[in-house]
């Protein structure tokens, strides 16, 4: 299927669909000109700092804050206490996550705190240093309660509850099974079992989270700045949250710093700050530090899984088990619960490969850490370790090459769509035609073959693939029918300007991954204009139609077939004026280029300018039975699936020191297949940042915690990023399904480069380490665990 | 705690060409002093302990990091930030980093130019590995660094030949 479908119909002339224009709105960003939440100074602007809580499970025995009242420029403290009186708990479950309990959290802790960093007081000063000391002055009297720190213990049947009052400290459980799971096993050629390990990673956007809310008393009008994904949400849950009318609540997104899924959530202290602003009727900005972010930020990917398969002596999958269990805080965060990890570790797990007998369990434990939710691609990279490790492992087993194991198992290109033995039913996707694609890019056989001469000269290199599903695109069946205020719609306003530009404001969010660009390509294109025709406005719910925002991979495919549908809608408009205003048939004008032509033969007639100037200035002249509409409006949402997926495969040549533990990249190929690609310079990018994501999970990065639940690594300098130097080059091929659920064709690829990054890398590792006997079962890579997987040092 | 009163002195400077004269607290970081006192918010802060590089700006034609340095150290000094970053070597580099596409939120962005300009001083055609090498001290975690590796050897191609 890795054919283009036809592509829109106006793929003519000036269309632009398809082209890798460089960014618009990047200069800015380039000079130094961008404007980030903290870069806004209003007037009268105070700085909220908040007091945390030392310990991960604690009592507050006494708070006194009159030292801290008394400190220089201190306008206003807050405890607990106070903020519950101004901002109502939430309770972060979701009703499509049955049985999923969390009791309801506060934006600042009252009582009990759980977990180290828990926000506890916020002091608001003049400026932020003042802030600061006066937070010191805070008085805290603790009594230290005991901590549940690792989820097995927090497991255990005798496990005292996170929260008191509970019987056991399972948030959230899941079980799915199809097929003959038990007459696989037996009929196996070979059954291979691991316990593998994924560390708790976290997004360090190099923005922080940040707000800035401002309360007008006069006009009751609360205007937030917020670094979101989400403004629309954000508006409908300030409001929820203070109880103020949703009109009277503006939620404006200005540039953003990084967002992979950090900023759609609802965070204590931030709703503190604009609770302290609704109070003191002034500017207040909440700017996270980095320890802040390590501390209060949300985590994810920490899972712990029992995977099993069974194959046949030709490496056919017979069976598949696996029992995960995912690290969790003391609260679901909200509004979308944060089990979706766990949930998506179940659907995804095995689903390049037809194998239908699947058994899953799933298990959340409340811990006293930091809380846990989304992260760019949402469980994906943990489904894929889990399914191309213990393929790997098992083509081994039984002597099979891995890419031909791959190659016996994969679901077939013409076999959709297709249902996963989990559920969820596929469109349409091009497994096989990604691996015959992938295995020449990277010449498969050439590389296997240096690899043997290289082994004999003892340079130990290893080959590693990756399978991947990407959901994208989702319908209303996650969030919305789980009772959440998350729109899975999305709109365009699209309107033709008195001088013949386009305006265009969507609901769909920017925060770098270039949709802004991609917006207005797909307009230009609808439409028949030139690309700097289109201006495009996003993030301000005052003047964007509501939406969804940006988050699952949503923008293009839901966004963009928005903006398709109005610039469509648009463009009739505009061509049944002209038809009047010209005495034509309105089938044989076309627009292009900006300007009204004829079909046949393309001869201009009238610019858009000259066409906007009749309508909006010359109505007299204009018969009275036509009054053109040059503003539309239309909407889009994807119901036909649950989510609209998207695959590929990722292979990692890597190279193992065996004296030191290292591991140094040394190639990473990716082929994907998001259906039609707006802008290939943009997708080729953000398909590199998500593998670069994938490979620091896979060697570096870990959130750490002590046995007390006290967080080990809450710097950049102990919590390692991948910088430049040690990345590869990453070479990036499309392969072009579109779906068949929007005119526009295209799927999501914000999750592609993430979803099988680690896994490539850690069978990269693993096919280095064969003739060692040596298997690592544990992201991240470190030097040490290689060399206890070779027991040069004991575990 | 500390109770002292907070210190502060007069500074007096050069920033992108201008003389400028403040009084500011001495515990202030250059970088704060840039975009609180002096509204040059091109300069950001990621961290403030000097790993991630976003707060890059130049120091008597130096490249710091504005965290590591207090405002009160460049006293006297001439300071450089993205702002004032505009000759035509600068002017080559964002033009590769728009036609390359090497950056996405931005955030790293002014810094990852003041620090990839050094690049094109040197006399002779810095290598891939070079170029990641000398980047190595700042942070991006949205683009794959690549396209910021291929922006910068191109800009380096065209000046140095
Ligand atoms: S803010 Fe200075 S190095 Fe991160
Ligand atoms: S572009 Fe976002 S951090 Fe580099």
């Amino acid at each position: 299927m890795n054919s283009p479908r036809d592509l829109p119909q106006a793929q003519t002339a000036d269309a632009c669909i398809g082209q890798p224009l460089p960014r618009r709105g990047l200069e800015r960003l380039l000079q130094g000109r961008g404007c980030y939440v903290d870069d806004l100074q209003p007037p009268r602007l105070a700085h909220a700092v908040m007091v945390r809580s030392p310990y991960a499970h604690a009592r507050i025995v006494s708070i006194d804050v009159e030292p801290a009242r008394r400190a220089p420029g201190v306008l206003a403290v807050a405890t607990g206490r106070d903020m519950a009186g101004w901002c109502k708990p939430w309770v972060g479950t979701l009703a499509t996550a049955p049985g999923m309990r969390s009791p309801p959290q506060h934006a600042l802790a009252i009582d009990r705190v759980c977990w180290q960093g828990e926000p506890v007081a916020v002091v608001v000063a003049g400026t932020r240093a003042q802030a600061e000391d006066a937070a010191e002055r805070v008085e805290v009297t603790w009594e230290p309660l005991p901590v549940v720190a690792d989820e097995l213990a927090a497991l255990a049947p005798d496990a005292r509850p996170v929260h008191p009052g509970d019987a056991d400290n399972v948030c959230y459980r899941r079980e799915v099974a199809s097929g003959d799971v038990e007459q696989g096993f037996a009929a196996a050629a070979a059954v291979v079992s691991a316990t593998l390990r994924t560390g708790r990673h976290t997004h360090v956007t190099l923005e922080p989270r940040a707000i800035l809310a401002d309360f007008n008393p006069a006009d009751r009008q609360l205007t937030v700045w917020h670094a979101s994904q989400v403004p629309h949400m954000m508006q409908w849950l300030l409001a929820d949250q203070f109880g103020l009318p949703e009109s009277q609540v503006r939620v404006i997104v200005p540039d953003v710093g990084g967002s992979f899924g950090l900023k759609i959530h609802v965070f204590g202290d931030e709703m503190a700050a604009v609770a302290m602003a609704l109070q003191l009727g002034r500017p207040v900005k909440f700017v996270a530090d980095r320890l802040e972010s390590f501390q209060s930020d949300v985590h994810a990917r920490g899972h712990r899984i029992e995977a099993r398969m069974a194959v046949s002596a030709e490496g056919e999958i017979l069976a598949f088990e696996l029992d995960d269990v995912q690290t969790f805080g003391p609260y679901g965060c909200y509004p979308r619960a944060g089990t979706g990890e766990g949930n998506q570790v179940l659907n995804l797990a095995g689903a390049p490969y037809r194998n239908r007998h699947y058994r899953g369990r799933l298990r959340v434990a409340f811990q006293h850490k930091g809380m846990v939710g989304p992260y760019r691609a949402v469980g994906h990279p943990v489904a894929c370790l889990a399914t191309e490790v213990m393929l790997e492992q098992a083509a081994r087993a039984v002597g099979v090459d891995p890419a031909q194991a791959r190659r016996r198992n994969l679901v077939a290109d013409d076999a959709y769509p297709w249902t996963l033995a989990t559920g969820p039913v596929v469109e349409g996707l091009s497994q096989q035609a990604s691996l015959d694609r992938l295995l020449q890019m990277m010449d498969y056989d050439g590389l296997r073959a240096a690899q043997a001469r290289e082994r004999a000269r003892g340079v130990h290199r290893g080959i590693g693939l990756a399978h991947f599903v990407e959901m994208t695109s989702p319908s209303g069946r996650v969030y919305g029918a789980g009772g959440a205020p998350i729109a899975s719609q999305d709109a365009c306003m699209l309107r033709l300007t008195a001088s013949g530009m386009v305006h265009c404001a969507v609901g769909i969010t920017e925060f770098g991954q270039g949709a802004a660009m991609m917006v207005a390509q797909v307009a230009a294109s609808g439409l028949g204009v030139p690309v700097e025709r289109v201006r495009v406005l996003l993030g301000d719910t005052d003047v964007t139609p509501y939406g969804g925002g940006n988050w699952g991979s949503r923008g293009t495919g839901i966004g963009g077939e928005a903006v398709w549908l109005a610039a469509r809608a648009l463009r009739e408009n505009l061509l049944a004026f002209a038809a009047r205003v010209l005495g034509r048939p309105a089938d044989a004008l076309d627009l292009r280029g900006g300007e009204v032509v004829e079909r046949e033969g393309g001869e201009r007639h009238l610019s858009l300018e000259a066409l906007a100037r009749r309508a909006y200035f010359r109505p007299d002249l204009t018969p009275a039975d036509i009054t053109p509409e040059l503003m539309v409006t239309r909407s889009f949402s994807q119901r036909a699936y649950g989510s609209v997926f998207s695959n590929g495969v990722h292979a990692s040549h890597v190279e193992v020191d065996l004296d030191t533990g290292w591991v140094r990249l040394l190639r990473h190929w990716v082929v994907e297949d998001c259906g039609t690609v707006v802008n290939p310079l943009l997708v080729d990018e953000q398909i590199r940042g998500g593998v670069v994501q994938g490979l620091g999970a896979a060697l570096y990065e870990e959130v750490l915690y002590g046995d007390e639940g006290q967080l080990l690594n809450g710097s950049l300098a102990e919590y390692l990023v991948p910088m430049a130097g040690e990345m590869p080059d990453i070479e990036v091929a499309h392969l072009h399904t579109p779906t068949r659920t929007s005119t526009l064709g295209a799927k999501g690829a914000g999750e592609a480069g993430v979803a099988g990054a680690s896994a490539a890398v850690l069978n990269a590792v693993n096919d280095a380490l064969a003739p060692f006997g040596a298997f690592l079962t544990e992201i991240p890579i470190t030097p040490q665990r290689v060399l206890q997987a070779l027991g040069k040092v004991p575990r | 705690m500390s109770t002292e009163p907070i210190e502060s002195m007069t500074l007096r400077l050069q920033v992108n060409g201008e003389a400028v004269e403040r009084p500011v607290a001495v515990r202030r970081h250059l970088a704060d002093f840039l975009r609180e006192d002096l509204g040059l918010t091109g300069t950001h802060v990621g961290c403030e302990h000097g790993v991630c590089g976003a707060c890059t700006v130049r120091l008597d034609g130096r490249v710091v990091r504005g965290c590591l340095v207090l405002a009160v150290q460049a006293d006297g000094a001439s300071v450089q930030t993205i702002e004032g970053a505009a000759d035509a070597r600068m002017a080559a580099l964002q033009a590769a980093f728009h036609r390359h596409n090497a950056a996405q939120c931005g955030f790293c962005t002014p810094a990852m130019l003041l620090t990839a300009a050094d690049l094109l001083d040197r006399p002779d055609r810095p290598s891939r590995e070079e170029i990641r090498e000398h980047l190595s001290g700042n942070l991006c975690r949205c683009t794959g660094y690549q396209a910021i590796v291929d922006a910068v050897e191109a800009t380096c191609r065209a000046l140095q030949g």
